[in-house]
């Protein structure tokens, strides 16, 4: 099982186990975090699952591809470290990762 | 006077579920009309996910979402349904007679018997932009769309996204308007490369601007405006702007359906799972816009529920005419309807 914390965006902290090769945002959908929609339900189609990388951790998350890319056009706040949760997958080497999530999705 | 289309069945939405839904009423000989918002027929399907496998349509071990609508175009036709696109059902009534009224947002009228509420996750709406304070702007110097070129003729205009439409609409304004700044938030595009070539060229030609960033503020006074800010790599730079044009994608709504007087469940419309009726006889919902305890929002539950619902509707439309359960594999007359036999 690998770490993973949601900060919500009043400060909440939502600590919790996940699968390897499930992805970030289907754990915050387990786990009821607030101000993750999911609208398309991960099919990189919408912009609602968008989570700030922590910055310790953005290099090991890398970057989001072309598609990933396009549909954070949508997003509200896009910052460097923006990413999609739905195209995070959960590995052994994001053991611990913390994502915040932003005041509003789009 | 308005012209009124009469049909047996209106199903309001053109995804999957809607689409299957002609298939099973059209066994029981009753003729459809669909309305969709989208300018196709597919739902999400077609406008979320069109090339992305769905895996658990039973009999399909992959299918793109576009190929599954194709699929259910071909199996619909022998019945040869009639679409509405690009239209919103705004109103719904219930006359004298028992049967239903609606209207579109074009004023568009239509009479049935049946009306069936197949809109998944509500219709698509433009996505209001992430721009603080644009609410009272909306309608009167903001669009979403472009109705009338003329509208934007001699304006300061700034259109933000990267998509398309917000391309499309650069270059075709920019000889209407008095000037045009287009805004994204970075220098890729997802429009067709053509347009962003010509994009460049002519603010190579000082003909328009671009700028790289995301509009952070706006001024101005009762609905309209006069300057936009725009965040960008080298802080923020502010710039006239009298109609703006955000394109930011389409987001999914219940919209006009909530003041139908059906009762709702948390946007979703309940109905019982012998008929997939509403909470007002003659109306069903079907697909992910309705609930029953244990719903899934799955396609191949759409399907199951169109075909209980027929029965039902076919029981409104005939009644007192005996329903008789038949396979299409055995069933000469329903080989018939399907064409499939002389």
């Amino acid at each position: 099982m690998t770490k993973l914390t949601f900060i919500a965006h009043d400060g909440t902290q939502f600590d919790m186990d996940a699968e390897n090769g499930s992805t970030v945002m289907e754990n915050a959908i387990r786990n009821a975090v607030p101000g993750i929609e999911a609208e398309c339900g991960g099919a990189c189609a919408c912009a609602t699952c968008h989570v700030y990388v922590d910055e310790a951790w953005t290099a090991q998350v890398g970057e989001p591809e072309a598609m990933e890319e396009d549909m954070l056009d949508f997003a509200y706040d896009v910052q460097p470290n923006s990413r999609l949760s739905c195209q995070i997958k959960v590995r052994d080497a994001l053991d611990g990762l913390v994502v915040r999530v932003p005041a509003r999705q789009g | 006077m308005t012209d009124i289309t009469k049909t047996d069945v209106l199903i309001v939405g053109a995804g999957p579920v809607g689409l299957f839904a002609v298939f099973e009423l059209g066994l029981f000989d009753m003729k459809c009309h669909l309305i969709d918002i989208l300018d196709r027929p597919g739902g999400q399907c077609a406008e979320l996910y069109p090339e992305k496998p769905i895996y658990d349509i039973p009999g399909w071990p992959s299918i793109s979402a576009q190929g599954l609508v194709d699929k259910l175009l071909e199996q619909i036709a022998p019945f040869k349904p009639d679409f509405t696109y690009n239209r919103m059902v705004s109103s719904l009534e219930k006359l004298e007679d028992g049967s239903f009224r609606v209207t579109t947002d074009e004023n568009e009228v239509f009479e049935a018997k049946v009306v069936v509420i197949a809109a998944g996750g509500g219709s698509f709406q433009p996505k209001r932009p992430p721009i603080p304070g644009i609410e009272p702007y909306e309608g009167k110097s903001v669009f979403y769309s472009v109705r009338r070129m003329e509208d934007f003729r001699g304006h300061d205009l700034v259109i933000v996204g990267g998509g398309d439409s917000a391309l499309d609409w650069t270059l075709n304004l920019q000889p209407v308007a008095k000037s045009v700044t287009l805004v994204h938030r970075r220098p890729e595009f997802r429009a067709a490369p053509d347009s962003v070539n010509k994009m460049y060229a002519m603010q190579e030609m000082k003909q328009l601007d671009f700028q790289v960033g995301q509009v952070t503020g706006l001024t101005g006074a009762d609905g309209q405006l006069s300057s936009a800010v725009i965040k960008g790599p080298d802080g923020d730079v502010e710039v006239p702007c009298t109609r703006m044009l955000p394109f930011f994608g389409l987001t999914m709504k219940l919209g006009p359906i909530a003041e139908w007087g059906l009762n709702l469940h948390e946007n979703l419309i309940p109905v019982d799972t012998e008929k997939f009726q509403t909470s007002v006889p003659g109306i069903f919902a079907v697909g992910d816009i309705n609930w029953y305890p244990g719903k899934l929002k799955l396609i191949l539950s759409g399907f199951h529920e169109v075909a209980l619902m027929a029965q039902a509707a076919k029981r409104i439309i005939s009644p007192g005419e005996r329903i008789v359960f038949q396979y299409t594999t055995s069933s000469t007359s329903l080989q018939k309807k399907l064409g499939v036999v002389d």
